[in-house]
């Protein structure tokens, strides 16, 4: 086993980034683990890499990570790309497979900046292959520089939404159409936000201009669209939806969805830490205080799996959570952690204001967190919302029983892409609100992990 | 081979070309893609079918949330093709429903 | 006047099997049970429906468990017609596996032990490295031996709780869930039940699980019983492989392998700890080399719920006429016997069986006060 570590921070995004600059200023030496090859999270994903004609593409928020970067190369930062962490214990102790072989590290403070997922977005034919999300369509373009150049609908909601179209269309892709799932009350309801919004307008300017850019294209733009369904045989061919009433059909050969981003809950769930319903992000974020910490002394929680944020806060946020943790482990008096923190904690409190309003904004369409009976809600077990809702009628309260009864959750992705759906449905089926739903109950591995890579695991006691 | 693919590539010639295989088929790729996003760049978009019913999926989420790009790897079975990068030479192939026990591992197979 | 003739508290496999048991036998059945996350083995267990080896010092346990195996497939077929649900049922006869010469001589001697004590009347075989390999080609080179008894099987457990609530639903029973029962008030020969908003039953059937130890002293009942924590590992679906279930690792009808399953002494802890999930992992690669490439997907710890002595603990109550207590540790091999013919019993039938007083938790009275 690998020697004990005062600071492990999970996930390399804009949160463990700035999380890790806080440990090396401090002079710590940090483990900064995350299963991407590259360091730079969903949003800086591959910058490091990146040409010239990819950051021109993606724009300036792209390439505003590289001061961010430059912290992977700082002598004391032991940086393990390709590490996927499957568990983390109460105590501090993180189990990790990297190159084919399980590990097990206890550390002193442990940081989970494990980011966001996105919504999952179900209707009928949502599962062809060819329906992507609108983060893979960005993962391709960063990762890769594969953009679809012709016959791409975007369907759905929300600020990435807007990015994506206004990207694909810098990189010149002939889009088929742009299929805007918002609905139109949900601008009356944002009014009573936009105040605070305005304190930091630089979201809302971003947005006008992508609005801009995507006017100015000439790319099909349907907006209040509902009723959304996939067609094809054995891949996506079209999108069938209406708008006021009439039914629109458009062919296409990939489909990218998206109706905003949510905690990725997994390790905090799996640690057994109370979270809390969001209602207006409508997702479940774990209890944190001012500094990230948890109720588990030697765990802290920074960025967008924490809450959704934004980018530039889950920076902040990561600052934040690393000079609590740095503080408790004594390196840092409460003093100078307050001194250090002043400049995180103005970013954080300003970059949060237009948060409200954009979650009021984008609330997700009902068809989508209600979907019709037939409609696949988890992808792995090939379960519909009509047999969830069966199995209310039977009895069950909360998703734990319905997962025991109908396999939902049990499949590889082990509930990341059904567990909203399904409370929601669970929910509304009984008429109680969500919280009193509650979500699955998450057990370690939170990723798989072969049967040789446990056996072969050095436990930290053996040491 | 990318002619049947609607995605293009940004003009990048910093990055170094690869070859791998896909059930067999020969597949050009660059250094940095992920295996799913070489395939998708090559334009396939059925990578398995599922064991429960047996339909088609394809890559869904590319950060490894959603696993439905499981593939067999270099004779590893169900790996998450968007969670790996392409090394040159590589064989790819697409899962039948559920894996089998043991897994081929035969070297050179292709 | 009662709300309800029968109030059976908690609704795991066990309450489930009996309530089923009872209405299906046209009584008047109100389960209490509680939300959606509880101690509740019956969510977290193995899935075996098995009779080698159970009922030592105990006869009439291993007799009561050969007749719930024997009454299974016709009560499988029952919860089918019923429900539309399929249970998964096979009995192919099973297998305990055996990575030491001593193991597998403890085991004969067990199960030898058995045999002399039903009177020669128990088909259980010893397989050497040879025979078992040709029965199970998959198992590894370090083991040693196995036992073999051909009345042992297995189902999904989820879906017989399934089954059995949706067969319930279907006879007219009634669930009241979500609360949980703190006390249980024996008043005029009828029992208040304080849950959500009190309820009156003529009769109660008390099937808490872990529960039980707390409930059954309000009615005369003694169920000292205590939780044994046994972790579970799921496998991702595998193309059949394995075509017997074994004490360790079965191979379930969804093609998912599981492995199982420690016995701890933790108390009221269900998490799971990396430290037991490796020895699990360690001991199922030494069976089955080929599983090293297999993934784990999920990993689960559920309570057990233990007597003293490991057997069942069936009572009525003799203050308290109309009071009536179940537990047991094979919920899933005994739910055919609950359903079937406990529930007769219950209902005030003559005992079909002359043993089921054996049972009783007065034993453990008894003993104590020794
Ligand atoms: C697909 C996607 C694309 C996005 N694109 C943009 C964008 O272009 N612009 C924008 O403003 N916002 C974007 N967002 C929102 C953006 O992600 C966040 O605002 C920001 O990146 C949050 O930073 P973070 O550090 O909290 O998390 P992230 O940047 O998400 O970083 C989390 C890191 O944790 C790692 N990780 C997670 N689980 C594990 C594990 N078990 N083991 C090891 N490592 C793990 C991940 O690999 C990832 O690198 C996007 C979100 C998503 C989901
Ligand atoms: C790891 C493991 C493996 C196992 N493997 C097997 C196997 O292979 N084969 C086999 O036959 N058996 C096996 N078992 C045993 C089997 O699971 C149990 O015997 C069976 O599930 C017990 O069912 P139960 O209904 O008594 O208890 P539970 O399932 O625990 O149900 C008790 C119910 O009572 C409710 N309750 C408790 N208190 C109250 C209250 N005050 N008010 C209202 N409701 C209450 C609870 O919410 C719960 O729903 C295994 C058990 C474990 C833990
Ligand atoms: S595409 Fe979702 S995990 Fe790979």
């Amino acid at each position: 086993m690998v020697d004990p570590v005062p600071l492990l921070i999970m996930g390399s995004g804009p949160a463990g980034l700035a999380a890790a600059q806080e440990a090396v200023r401090a002079g710590v030496g940090a483990l900064l683990l995350d299963e991407q090859p590259t360091g730079g999270g969903q949003i800086y994903r591959a910058l490091g890499e990146a040409t010239g004609e990819r950051q021109k593409t993606l724009g300036t928020d792209y390439a505003a990570g590289a001061p961010l970067l430059t912290v992977l190369s700082a002598q004391c930062l032991d940086h393990q790309p390709g590490a996927t962490v499957w568990e983390v214990s109460p105590d501090g102790t993180v189990y990790y497979t990297r190159q084919g072989q399980a590990r097990a590290v206890s550390a002193e403070q442990v940081i989970l900046c494990s980011g966001a997922m996105e919504r999952p977005m179900p209707f009928p034919g949502w599962t062809l292959p060819g329906v992507m999300t609108c983060g893979a369509a960005q993962i391709l373009l960063k990762g890769a520089g594969v953009f679809p150049a012709s016959g791409a609908v975007l369907a759905g909601s929300g600020p990435l939404l807007l990015l994506l179209a206004k990207q694909l269309i810098g990189a010149r892709a002939r889009l088929a159409a742009v299929v805007d799932t918002t609905p139109a009350d949900n601008y009356r309801g944002a009014l009573k936000y936009l105040p605070g919004a305005l304190r930091t307008p630089g979201y809302l300017l971003k947005g006008l201009s992508m609005i801009r850019t995507l006017s100015a294209s000439g790319v099909p733009w349907y907006r209040g669209a509902s009723g959304l369904e996939a067609i094809g045989d054995d891949a996506v061919a079209g999108l069938r939806f209406k708008v006021r009433g009439r039914q629109h059909e458009v062919a296409c050969s990939n489909l990218f969805l998206h109706q905003g981003v949510v905690p990725n809950v997994q390790l905090s769930r799996s640690l057994g830490l109370e979270h809390h319903w969001d209602g207006l992000q409508r997702c479940w974020r774990p209890i944190l205080d001012g500094w990230g910490a948890s109720a588990l002394e030697r765990i802290a929680v920074a960025g967008d799996a924490g809450g959704i944020m934004g980018a530039r806060a889950a920076e902040a946020h990561g600052r934040l959570a690393a000079l609590g943790a740095l503080n408790r482990i004594g390196v840092l008096s409460e003093t100078e952690r307050d001194r250090r923190a002043a400049g995180a904690r103005a970013v954080y409190r300003r970059e949060i204001l237009p948060r409200p309003f954009l979650d009021r904004l984008y609330r997700p369409h009902p068809d989508y967190l209600q979907p019709a009976d037939d409609t696949i809600v988890c992808r792995c077990e090939e379960v519909t919302a009509g047999q969830i809702r069966k199995y209310v009628e039977l009895g069950c309260l909360g998703p734990n029983q319905t997962k025991a009864f109908g396999r939902s959750g049990m499949g590889p992705c082990q509930g990341r892409v059904c567990g909203l759906t399904v409370s929601e449905i669970i929910a509304q089926a009984r008429g109680v609100p969500l919280e009193q739903v509650g979500y699955y109950r998450i057990r370690p591995p939170i990723k798989p992990v072969t049967l040789g890579e446990l056996a072969t695991l050095e436990q930290p006691e053996d040491a | 081979m990318a002619s049947g693919s609607n995605f293009h590539r940004l003009p990048e010639p910093e990055y170094k070309r690869l070859t791998m295989t896909f059930d067999g088929r020969t597949i050009e790729a660059r250094s940095g893609d992920s295996v799913a996003a070489a395939l998708i760049a090559a334009g396939v978009t059925v990578t398995r079918t599922t064991p429960v019913s047996g339909v088609s999926r394809g890559p869904y989420c590319m950060m490894g949330v959603c696993f439905e790009c499981l593939m067999e790897i270099d004779g590893v079975q169900n790996v998450q093709g968007c969670m790996v990068q392409v090394r040159e030479g590589m064989s790819v192939r697409s899962m039948a429903g559920a894996r089998t026990v043991s897994d081929a591992r035969t070297p050179g197979d292709g | 006047m009662p709300e309800t003739e029968f109030a059976v508290v908690g609704g795991g496999l066990v309450g489930m099997a009996v309530a089923y048991g009872l209405q299906r036998r046209g009584h008047q059945v109100t389960v209490f049970d509680e939300g959606d996350i509880a101690y509740r083995a019956s969510r977290g267990n193995f899935g075996l429906v098995w009779v080698q080896g159970k009922g030592a010092g105990m006869p009439d346990y291993a007799r009561w468990t050969r007749l719930s195996a024997a009454l299974w497939p016709e009560f499988a077929d029952e919860l089918k017609r019923k429900t539309d649900v399929d249970v998964e049922l096979t009995q192919p006869g099973g297998l305990d596996l055996c990575l030491t010469e001593s193991e597998l001589a403890d085991q004969v001697a067990r199960l030898e032990g058995l045999r002399d004590a039903l009177d020669g009347n128990y088909p259980f075989q010893v397989l050497d490295p040879g025979r078992l390999r040709g029965m199970v080609p998959e198992a590894g080179p370090a083991v040693s031996g196995a036992t073999y008894f051909p009345e042992d099987g297995h189902a999904n457990p989820l879906f017989l709780l399934r089954a059995l609530l949706g067969a319930f639903r279907a006879e007219g029973g009634r669930i009241e869930n979500g609360g949980t029962v703190s006390a249980i008030t024996p008043t005029r020969g009828a029992f208040r039940i304080e849950t959500e908003r009190p309820w009156e039953a003529a009769q109660v059937v008390l099937s808490a699980g872990l529960g039980n130890a707390k409930l059954g002293p309000m009615v005369g009942l003694n169920a000292p019983v205590k939780p044994n924590r046994g972790q579970v590992l799921i496998c991702e679906r595998v193309q059949p492989f394995l075509n017997y279930p074994t004490v360790q690792i079965r191979q379930i009808g969804t093609g998912s392998v599981q492995i199982g399953d420690s016995k701890e002494d933790v108390g009221f802890d269900d998490t799971t700890a990396p430290r037991v999930v490796a020895a699990i992992a360690r001991r199922a690669t030494r069976l089955f080399p080929l599983l090293e490439n297999v993934r784990v997907v999920r990993a689960w710890g559920a309570l057990r719920i233990m007597s003293p002595d490991g057997h069942p603990i069936y009572d009525r109550s003799t203050e308290h006429p109309g009071a009536h207590l179940v537990t047991c540790h094979s919920g899933v091999t005994l739910a055919a016997a609950h359903a079937l013919v406990l529930a007769a019993w219950i209902g005030g039938g003559e005992p079909e069986i002359p043993y089921l007083e054996t049972f009783s938790g007065k034993r453990f009275q008894l003993s104590s006060a020794a």
